[in-house]
Protein backbone atom coordinates (compact mmCIF):
# COMPACT_ATOMS: atom_id res chain seq x y z
CA UNK A 1 0.00 0.00 0.00
CA UNK A 2 1.54 3.27 -1.04
CA UNK A 3 -1.23 5.96 -0.88
CA UNK A 4 -4.67 5.93 1.13
CA UNK A 5 -7.58 6.73 -1.44
CA UNK A 6 -10.68 5.33 -0.56
CA UNK A 7 -11.50 2.80 2.09
CA UNK A 8 -11.85 0.09 -0.34
CA UNK A 9 -8.28 0.31 -0.85
CA UNK A 10 -7.51 -1.50 2.36
CA UNK A 11 -8.33 -5.18 2.83
CA UNK A 12 -10.16 -5.93 5.89
CA UNK A 13 -6.23 -7.46 7.23
CA UNK A 14 -4.35 -4.08 6.68
CA UNK A 15 -7.46 -3.04 8.80
CA UNK A 16 -6.93 -5.08 11.09
CA UNK A 17 -3.28 -4.33 11.71
CA UNK A 18 -3.62 -1.11 11.61
CA UNK A 19 -5.88 -0.61 14.17
CA UNK A 20 -3.84 -3.20 16.25
CA UNK A 21 -0.98 -0.59 15.75
CA UNK A 22 -3.09 2.52 16.85
CA UNK A 23 -4.50 0.48 20.24
CA UNK A 24 -0.42 -0.41 20.87
CA UNK A 25 0.21 3.37 20.25
CA UNK A 26 -2.64 4.26 22.90
CA UNK A 27 -0.61 1.43 25.63
CA UNK A 28 2.70 2.75 24.94
CA UNK A 29 3.09 6.33 23.46
CA UNK A 30 6.50 6.82 24.61
CA UNK A 31 7.79 3.82 22.43
CA UNK A 32 6.60 5.62 19.07
CA UNK A 33 8.04 9.02 20.17
CA UNK A 34 10.67 9.34 18.12
CA UNK A 35 9.24 6.71 15.24
CA UNK A 36 9.50 9.75 12.53
CA UNK A 37 12.18 11.75 13.53
CA UNK A 38 13.65 13.90 10.44
CA UNK A 39 10.47 12.99 8.52
CA UNK A 40 7.81 15.96 7.33
CA UNK A 41 4.12 15.17 6.45
CA UNK A 42 3.04 18.14 4.60
CA UNK A 43 -0.74 19.00 5.27
CA UNK A 44 -2.40 20.75 1.84
CA UNK A 45 -5.80 21.81 2.27
CA UNK A 46 -6.76 22.95 -0.49
CA UNK A 47 -9.92 23.80 1.86
CA UNK A 48 -10.27 24.37 5.58
CA UNK A 49 -10.72 21.99 7.74
CA UNK A 50 -9.14 22.76 10.95
CA UNK A 51 -9.83 19.10 12.86
CA UNK A 52 -8.59 17.34 10.14
CA UNK A 53 -5.42 19.18 9.61
CA UNK A 54 -4.73 19.43 13.34
CA UNK A 55 -5.97 15.71 13.90
CA UNK A 56 -2.50 14.90 11.46
CA UNK A 57 -0.07 17.43 12.90
CA UNK A 58 -0.70 16.45 15.99
CA UNK A 59 -0.11 12.40 15.11
CA UNK A 60 2.70 13.49 13.37
CA UNK A 61 4.24 15.29 16.08
CA UNK A 62 3.22 12.83 18.45
CA UNK A 63 5.81 10.57 16.29
CA UNK A 64 8.23 12.79 16.45
CA UNK A 65 8.17 14.30 12.93
CA UNK A 66 7.56 17.44 11.81
CA UNK A 67 4.89 19.34 9.63
CA UNK A 68 3.98 21.67 7.09
CA UNK A 69 1.23 22.80 4.70
CA UNK A 70 -1.49 25.35 3.97
CA UNK A 71 -4.79 24.90 5.00
CA UNK A 72 -6.83 27.42 1.94
CA UNK A 73 -6.65 27.48 -1.63
CA UNK A 74 -6.35 31.07 -1.96
CA UNK A 75 -2.80 31.32 0.04
CA UNK A 76 -1.43 28.79 -2.23
CA UNK A 77 -0.40 28.45 -5.83
CA UNK A 78 -3.62 26.42 -6.94
CA UNK A 79 -5.33 30.12 -6.34
CA UNK A 80 -2.88 31.26 -9.42
CA UNK A 81 -4.11 28.62 -11.29
CA UNK A 82 -1.37 25.45 -10.72
CA UNK A 83 -2.90 22.01 -11.10
CA UNK A 84 -3.10 19.53 -8.53
CA UNK A 85 -0.34 17.64 -10.21
CA UNK A 86 2.10 20.34 -10.26
CA UNK A 87 1.61 21.40 -7.23
CA UNK A 88 2.36 17.45 -5.50
CA UNK A 89 5.40 17.77 -7.77
CA UNK A 90 6.65 20.42 -5.90
CA UNK A 91 5.86 19.90 -2.55
CA UNK A 92 6.37 16.22 -2.34
CA UNK A 93 10.75 17.27 -2.85
CA UNK A 94 9.73 19.34 0.16
CA UNK A 95 8.22 16.36 2.56
CA UNK A 96 7.73 12.06 2.99
CA UNK A 97 4.20 12.14 2.89
CA UNK A 98 1.18 14.32 2.14
CA UNK A 99 -2.10 14.78 3.59
CA UNK A 100 -4.24 16.21 1.21
CA UNK A 101 -7.75 17.80 1.28
CA UNK A 102 -9.57 18.82 -1.86
CA UNK A 103 -12.84 20.47 -2.77
CA UNK A 104 -13.15 18.58 -6.03
CA UNK A 105 -13.83 15.16 -5.89
CA UNK A 106 -10.99 12.59 -7.29
CA UNK A 107 -8.53 15.08 -6.99
CA UNK A 108 -6.40 12.61 -4.18
CA UNK A 109 -6.51 10.35 -6.88
CA UNK A 110 -4.87 12.66 -9.77
CA UNK A 111 -2.08 13.58 -6.99
CA UNK A 112 -1.40 9.82 -6.61
CA UNK A 113 -0.39 9.47 -9.97
CA UNK A 114 2.39 12.39 -10.16
CA UNK A 115 3.37 11.58 -6.36
CA UNK A 116 6.54 10.15 -5.42
CA UNK A 117 5.65 10.06 -2.01
CA UNK A 118 2.62 8.98 -0.15
CA UNK A 119 -0.75 10.38 -0.20
CA UNK A 120 -3.40 10.28 2.28
CA UNK A 121 -6.98 11.71 1.40
CA UNK A 122 -8.19 13.72 3.93
CA UNK A 123 -10.96 14.76 2.29
CA UNK A 124 -12.15 15.34 -1.19
CA UNK A 125 -15.34 17.18 -1.59
CA UNK A 126 -18.38 14.74 -0.97
CA UNK A 127 -16.42 12.00 -1.85
CA UNK A 128 -14.05 10.22 0.27
CA UNK A 129 -12.64 10.73 3.54
CA UNK A 130 -10.98 7.18 4.77
CA UNK A 131 -9.12 8.39 8.13
CA UNK A 132 -12.88 9.26 9.23
CA UNK A 133 -13.94 6.10 8.23
CA UNK A 134 -10.80 4.44 9.68
CA UNK A 135 -11.26 6.48 13.02
CA UNK A 136 -14.93 5.42 13.20
CA UNK A 137 -13.54 1.51 13.28
CA UNK A 138 -11.45 2.21 15.50
CA UNK A 139 -13.69 3.50 18.06
CA UNK A 140 -16.28 0.78 16.98
CA UNK A 141 -13.06 -2.05 17.92
CA UNK A 142 -12.30 -0.42 21.32
CA UNK A 143 -15.31 0.31 22.45
CA UNK A 144 -17.30 -2.97 21.83
CA UNK A 145 -14.35 -4.92 21.85
CA UNK A 146 -15.36 -6.44 17.97
CA UNK A 147 -16.23 -5.20 14.49
CA UNK A 148 -18.66 -7.75 13.72
CA UNK A 149 -21.84 -9.17 15.38
CA UNK A 150 -23.54 -5.04 15.50
CA UNK A 151 -26.24 -3.61 14.86
CA UNK A 152 -25.72 0.32 14.08
CA UNK A 153 -28.35 3.10 13.31
CA UNK A 154 -27.47 5.72 11.37
CA UNK A 155 -29.29 8.66 12.01
CA UNK A 156 -29.52 11.98 10.33
CA UNK A 157 -28.22 12.68 6.38
CA UNK A 158 -28.11 9.33 4.51
CA UNK A 159 -28.21 10.88 0.83
CA UNK A 160 -25.25 13.10 0.78
CA UNK A 161 -23.51 11.99 4.10
CA UNK A 162 -19.95 10.78 2.77
CA UNK A 163 -19.10 9.44 6.30
CA UNK A 164 -22.10 6.87 6.74
CA UNK A 165 -21.50 5.45 2.75
CA UNK A 166 -18.18 5.03 3.72
CA UNK A 167 -18.99 3.22 6.78
CA UNK A 168 -21.90 0.76 5.66
CA UNK A 169 -19.57 0.27 2.92
CA UNK A 170 -16.51 -0.71 5.66
CA UNK A 171 -18.75 -2.14 7.58
CA UNK A 172 -20.96 -4.58 5.18
CA UNK A 173 -17.39 -6.73 5.15
CA UNK A 174 -17.79 -7.46 8.65
CA UNK A 175 -19.82 -10.87 9.15
CA UNK A 176 -23.55 -10.23 11.01
CA UNK A 177 -23.99 -6.49 10.70
CA UNK A 178 -27.17 -5.19 10.67
CA UNK A 179 -28.36 -1.79 9.70
CA UNK A 180 -30.94 0.58 11.09
CA UNK A 181 -31.18 3.49 8.22
CA UNK A 182 -32.81 6.45 10.27
CA UNK A 183 -33.47 9.33 8.05
CA UNK A 184 -36.17 12.22 6.95
CA UNK A 185 -37.64 10.96 3.67
CA UNK A 186 -36.10 13.38 1.64
CA UNK A 187 -32.80 12.35 2.88
CA UNK A 188 -32.64 8.94 2.95
CA UNK A 189 -29.64 6.51 1.71
CA UNK A 190 -29.28 6.28 -2.08
CA UNK A 191 -30.64 3.20 -3.95
CA UNK A 192 -27.11 2.75 -5.38
CA UNK A 193 -25.88 2.44 -1.88
CA UNK A 194 -28.82 -0.27 -1.08
CA UNK A 195 -27.95 -1.87 -4.30
CA UNK A 196 -23.99 -2.08 -4.33
CA UNK A 197 -23.66 -2.73 -0.93
CA UNK A 198 -26.48 -3.83 0.95
CA UNK A 199 -28.19 -5.85 -1.01
CA UNK A 200 -24.73 -7.10 -2.30
CA UNK A 201 -23.50 -8.28 0.86
CA UNK A 202 -27.14 -9.71 1.68
CA UNK A 203 -26.98 -7.00 4.82
CA UNK A 204 -30.23 -6.67 6.78
CA UNK A 205 -31.51 -3.13 7.03
CA UNK A 206 -34.62 -1.48 8.31
CA UNK A 207 -35.23 2.20 7.26
CA UNK A 208 -37.73 4.21 9.44
CA UNK A 209 -38.05 8.04 10.31
CA UNK A 210 -38.24 7.16 13.95
CA UNK A 211 -35.49 7.66 15.83
CA UNK A 212 -36.81 5.99 18.66
CA UNK A 213 -38.37 2.95 17.01
CA UNK A 214 -35.84 0.42 17.16
CA UNK A 215 -33.33 2.07 19.70
CA UNK A 216 -33.13 -1.04 21.97
CA UNK A 217 -31.63 -2.89 19.65
CA UNK A 218 -28.79 -0.50 18.67
CA UNK A 219 -25.18 -1.43 19.49
CA UNK A 220 -24.33 1.66 18.01
CA UNK A 221 -25.95 4.83 17.10
CA UNK A 222 -24.01 7.63 14.84
CA UNK A 223 -25.42 10.27 14.64
CA UNK A 224 -24.46 12.82 11.66
CA UNK A 225 -25.66 16.54 11.15
CA UNK A 226 -27.40 18.11 8.17
CA UNK A 227 -24.94 19.86 6.31
CA UNK A 228 -25.91 23.40 4.60
CA UNK A 229 -23.72 23.06 1.76
CA UNK A 230 -25.82 20.31 -0.32
CA UNK A 231 -28.73 21.86 -0.06
CA UNK A 232 -29.86 24.23 -3.13
CA UNK A 233 -32.11 26.13 -1.28
CA UNK A 234 -32.14 27.72 2.95
CA UNK A 235 -35.64 26.36 3.23
CA UNK A 236 -35.07 22.63 2.48
CA UNK A 237 -32.13 23.33 5.03
CA UNK A 238 -34.13 24.66 8.01
CA UNK A 239 -36.97 22.44 7.57
CA UNK A 240 -34.52 19.19 7.91
CA UNK A 241 -31.53 20.56 10.00
CA UNK A 242 -33.39 19.95 13.36
CA UNK A 243 -35.39 17.10 12.46
CA UNK A 244 -33.66 14.89 15.12
CA UNK A 245 -32.10 15.68 18.08
CA UNK A 246 -31.01 13.15 20.40
CA UNK A 247 -31.61 13.55 23.99
CA UNK A 248 -31.68 11.70 27.34
CA UNK A 249 -35.50 10.91 26.90
CA UNK A 250 -35.44 9.33 23.52
CA UNK A 251 -32.00 7.52 25.05
CA UNK A 252 -35.04 5.97 27.69
CA UNK A 253 -35.42 2.24 25.95
CA UNK A 254 -31.82 2.03 24.68
CA UNK A 255 -29.34 -0.49 25.51
CA UNK A 256 -26.92 0.00 29.01
CA UNK A 257 -23.46 -0.54 26.55
CA UNK A 258 -24.81 1.54 23.20
CA UNK A 259 -22.04 3.22 21.81
CA UNK A 260 -23.19 6.68 20.76
CA UNK A 261 -21.14 8.40 17.58
CA UNK A 262 -20.77 12.02 15.58
CA UNK A 263 -18.18 12.88 13.33
CA UNK A 264 -18.25 16.62 14.60
CA UNK A 265 -18.34 19.63 14.64
CA UNK A 266 -22.49 18.80 16.12
CA UNK A 267 -25.07 21.71 15.08
CA UNK A 268 -28.16 20.45 17.04
CA UNK A 269 -28.63 16.96 16.63
CA UNK A 270 -26.74 15.94 20.14
CA UNK A 271 -28.34 17.77 22.99
CA UNK A 272 -25.44 18.55 25.18
CA UNK A 273 -27.45 17.19 27.98
CA UNK A 274 -26.25 13.95 26.67
CA UNK A 275 -22.29 14.39 26.50
CA UNK A 276 -22.45 13.12 30.12
CA UNK A 277 -23.86 9.80 28.88
CA UNK A 278 -21.08 7.45 29.82
CA UNK A 279 -22.89 6.16 26.01
CA UNK A 280 -21.63 9.18 24.85
CA UNK A 281 -18.25 8.77 22.65
CA UNK A 282 -18.17 11.36 20.10
CA UNK A 283 -15.44 13.17 22.14
CA UNK A 284 -13.48 9.87 22.51
CA UNK A 285 -13.58 9.50 18.96
CA UNK A 286 -11.60 12.28 17.79
CA UNK A 287 -9.17 11.46 20.14
CA UNK A 288 -9.20 7.55 18.65
CA UNK A 289 -8.61 10.06 15.10
CA UNK A 290 -5.50 10.91 15.73
CA UNK A 291 -4.16 7.19 16.78
CA UNK A 292 -5.78 5.80 13.71
CA UNK A 293 -3.86 8.15 11.67
CA UNK A 294 -0.65 7.96 13.36
CA UNK A 295 -1.14 4.15 12.90
CA UNK A 296 -1.56 4.98 9.18
CA UNK A 297 1.44 7.79 8.83
CA UNK A 298 3.71 4.77 10.13
CA UNK A 299 2.51 2.13 7.97
CA UNK A 300 2.53 4.17 4.70
CA UNK A 301 6.38 5.20 5.60
CA UNK A 302 6.92 1.85 6.39
CA UNK A 303 8.14 2.46 9.44
CA UNK A 304 8.05 -0.62 11.95
CA UNK B 1 -14.38 -3.29 -53.69
CA UNK B 2 -17.42 -6.02 -54.50
CA UNK B 3 -19.88 -5.31 -51.35
CA UNK B 4 -20.22 -9.15 -51.49
CA UNK B 5 -16.72 -10.07 -50.82
CA UNK B 6 -13.22 -8.81 -49.75
CA UNK B 7 -10.06 -10.28 -50.55
CA UNK B 8 -8.49 -8.54 -47.58
CA UNK B 9 -10.02 -7.14 -44.68
CA UNK B 10 -12.38 -6.94 -42.38
CA UNK B 11 -15.94 -7.36 -41.48
CA UNK B 12 -17.45 -5.46 -39.20
CA UNK B 13 -21.43 -7.41 -38.74
CA UNK B 14 -24.36 -7.27 -36.60
CA UNK B 15 -24.07 -3.55 -36.13
CA UNK B 16 -27.68 -2.48 -34.43
CA UNK B 17 -29.67 -1.41 -37.20
CA UNK B 18 -28.91 2.48 -38.65
CA UNK B 19 -26.17 2.57 -36.44
CA UNK B 20 -22.95 1.57 -39.48
CA UNK B 21 -22.62 5.82 -39.84
CA UNK B 22 -21.72 6.17 -35.57
CA UNK B 23 -19.62 3.11 -35.75
CA UNK B 24 -18.03 4.50 -38.93
CA UNK B 25 -17.56 8.46 -37.47
CA UNK B 26 -16.34 6.58 -34.25
CA UNK B 27 -13.75 4.91 -35.53
CA UNK B 28 -12.63 7.91 -37.85
CA UNK B 29 -12.71 5.13 -41.01
CA UNK B 30 -13.53 7.84 -42.86
CA UNK B 31 -9.83 9.30 -42.75
CA UNK B 32 -8.86 5.84 -44.17
CA UNK B 33 -7.26 5.08 -48.08
CA UNK B 34 -8.76 2.26 -48.75
CA UNK B 35 -12.45 1.74 -49.91
CA UNK B 36 -14.99 1.36 -46.94
CA UNK B 37 -17.86 0.09 -47.41
CA UNK B 38 -21.31 1.01 -45.26
CA UNK B 39 -24.48 -1.58 -45.64
CA UNK B 40 -27.64 -0.69 -43.89
CA UNK B 41 -30.82 -2.38 -43.62
CA UNK B 42 -29.08 -5.58 -44.31
CA UNK B 43 -31.58 -8.36 -43.37
CA UNK B 44 -30.46 -10.57 -40.85
CA UNK B 45 -32.43 -13.92 -39.21
CA UNK B 46 -30.94 -13.15 -36.22
CA UNK B 47 -31.44 -9.66 -35.71
CA UNK B 48 -34.01 -8.46 -38.09
CA UNK B 49 -32.58 -5.88 -39.85
CA UNK B 50 -28.82 -5.38 -39.16
CA UNK B 51 -25.78 -2.69 -40.65
CA UNK B 52 -22.43 -4.14 -41.78
CA UNK B 53 -19.34 -2.75 -42.04
CA UNK B 54 -16.95 -3.95 -44.74
CA UNK B 55 -13.14 -2.46 -45.10
CA UNK B 56 -10.61 -3.10 -47.52
CA UNK B 57 -7.56 -3.80 -45.67
CA UNK B 58 -6.35 -5.15 -42.59
CA UNK B 59 -6.21 -2.41 -40.16
CA UNK B 60 -6.09 -1.98 -35.89
CA UNK B 61 -9.34 -1.37 -34.94
CA UNK B 62 -10.24 0.32 -31.68
CA UNK B 63 -12.40 -2.71 -30.49
CA UNK B 64 -12.45 -0.81 -26.79
CA UNK B 65 -14.82 2.04 -28.49
CA UNK B 66 -16.68 -0.98 -30.09
CA UNK B 67 -17.86 -2.68 -27.49
CA UNK B 68 -18.80 -0.03 -25.62
CA UNK B 69 -21.31 1.59 -28.35
CA UNK B 70 -22.10 -1.91 -29.61
CA UNK B 71 -21.77 -4.82 -27.38
CA UNK B 72 -23.33 -7.44 -30.13
CA UNK B 73 -20.64 -6.72 -32.67
CA UNK B 74 -19.17 -9.35 -34.38
CA UNK B 75 -15.63 -8.84 -36.05
CA UNK B 76 -14.33 -11.24 -39.53
CA UNK B 77 -10.90 -10.95 -40.27
CA UNK B 78 -10.77 -11.58 -43.80
CA UNK B 79 -7.23 -13.04 -45.37
CA UNK B 80 -7.27 -14.09 -49.30
CA UNK B 81 -10.89 -15.05 -49.43
CA UNK B 82 -11.07 -16.60 -46.28
CA UNK B 83 -12.45 -16.00 -42.68
CA UNK B 84 -8.95 -16.50 -40.54
CA UNK B 85 -11.00 -14.97 -37.70
CA UNK B 86 -14.31 -14.20 -35.93
CA UNK B 87 -14.76 -12.76 -32.56
CA UNK B 88 -17.16 -10.72 -30.51
CA UNK B 89 -16.31 -7.63 -28.95
CA UNK B 90 -16.51 -7.16 -25.46
CA UNK B 91 -17.10 -4.40 -22.90
CA UNK B 92 -13.84 -2.62 -22.55
CA UNK B 93 -12.93 -2.18 -19.04
CA UNK B 94 -12.13 1.39 -18.94
CA UNK B 95 -13.31 3.89 -21.68
CA UNK B 96 -10.56 7.19 -21.86
CA UNK B 97 -12.03 10.53 -23.41
CA UNK B 98 -15.40 8.91 -24.80
CA UNK B 99 -17.54 10.23 -22.82
CA UNK B 100 -17.14 13.42 -20.17
CA UNK B 101 -17.39 13.54 -16.34
CA UNK B 102 -20.54 15.36 -16.12
CA UNK B 103 -20.17 15.67 -11.98
CA UNK B 104 -19.65 19.98 -11.65
CA UNK B 105 -17.34 18.78 -8.49
CA UNK B 106 -15.41 16.16 -10.32
CA UNK B 107 -11.83 17.26 -10.67
CA UNK B 108 -11.87 16.71 -14.27
CA UNK B 109 -14.13 19.84 -14.24
CA UNK B 110 -11.55 21.96 -13.36
CA UNK B 111 -8.06 20.76 -14.94
CA UNK B 112 -8.64 20.10 -18.60
CA UNK B 113 -5.76 18.51 -19.46
CA UNK B 114 -7.17 15.49 -17.44
CA UNK B 115 -8.18 12.10 -19.45
CA UNK B 116 -11.74 11.33 -18.59
CA UNK B 117 -11.22 7.69 -17.87
CA UNK B 118 -14.51 5.57 -17.19
CA UNK B 119 -14.13 2.42 -15.49
CA UNK B 120 -16.76 -0.48 -16.00
CA UNK B 121 -17.70 -1.17 -12.18
CA UNK B 122 -20.58 -3.91 -13.15
CA UNK B 123 -20.07 -6.27 -15.68
CA UNK B 124 -23.70 -7.65 -16.08
CA UNK B 125 -25.36 -4.22 -15.48
CA UNK B 126 -22.86 -2.33 -17.52
CA UNK B 127 -22.18 0.42 -15.39
CA UNK B 128 -19.50 2.59 -15.85
CA UNK B 129 -18.33 5.19 -13.01
CA UNK B 130 -16.28 7.96 -13.65
CA UNK B 131 -12.30 7.23 -12.37
CA UNK B 132 -12.34 10.43 -10.44
CA UNK B 133 -15.73 10.90 -8.47
CA UNK B 134 -17.07 7.61 -9.15
CA UNK B 135 -20.18 9.34 -10.67
CA UNK B 136 -22.39 6.69 -12.46
CA UNK B 137 -22.41 7.24 -16.24
CA UNK B 138 -25.76 8.32 -17.76
CA UNK B 139 -27.19 7.09 -21.22
ZN1 LIG C 1 -15.93 12.44 -12.42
Amino acid sequence: MKNLIDIKDLSIKEIDELIEVAKDIMQEPEKYSEKCKHKKLATLFFEPSTRTRLSFEAAMMELGGNVLGFSEASSSSTAKGESVSDTIKVVGGYSDIIAMRHPKEGAPLVASFRSDVPIINAGDGGHNHPTQTLTDLLTISCEKGRLDNLTIGLCGDLKFGRTVHSLITAMSRYKNIKFVLISPDELKIPEYVKEEILDKNKIEYIETNDLEEHMDKLDILYMTRVQKERFFNEEDYLRLKDYYILNKNKLKNAKEDLVIMHPLPRVNEISTEVDDDKRACYFKQAKYGKYIRMALILKLLEIK
Amino acid sequence: MNIDSIRNGIVIDHIQAKKGLEIFDALKLGELDCSVAIITNARSQKMGRKDIIKIDKNIDLDLDILGYLDPNITINIIKDDKRVKKFHVELPKEIVNIIKCKNPRCITSVEQELKHVFVLTDKEKKIYRCKYCETIKED
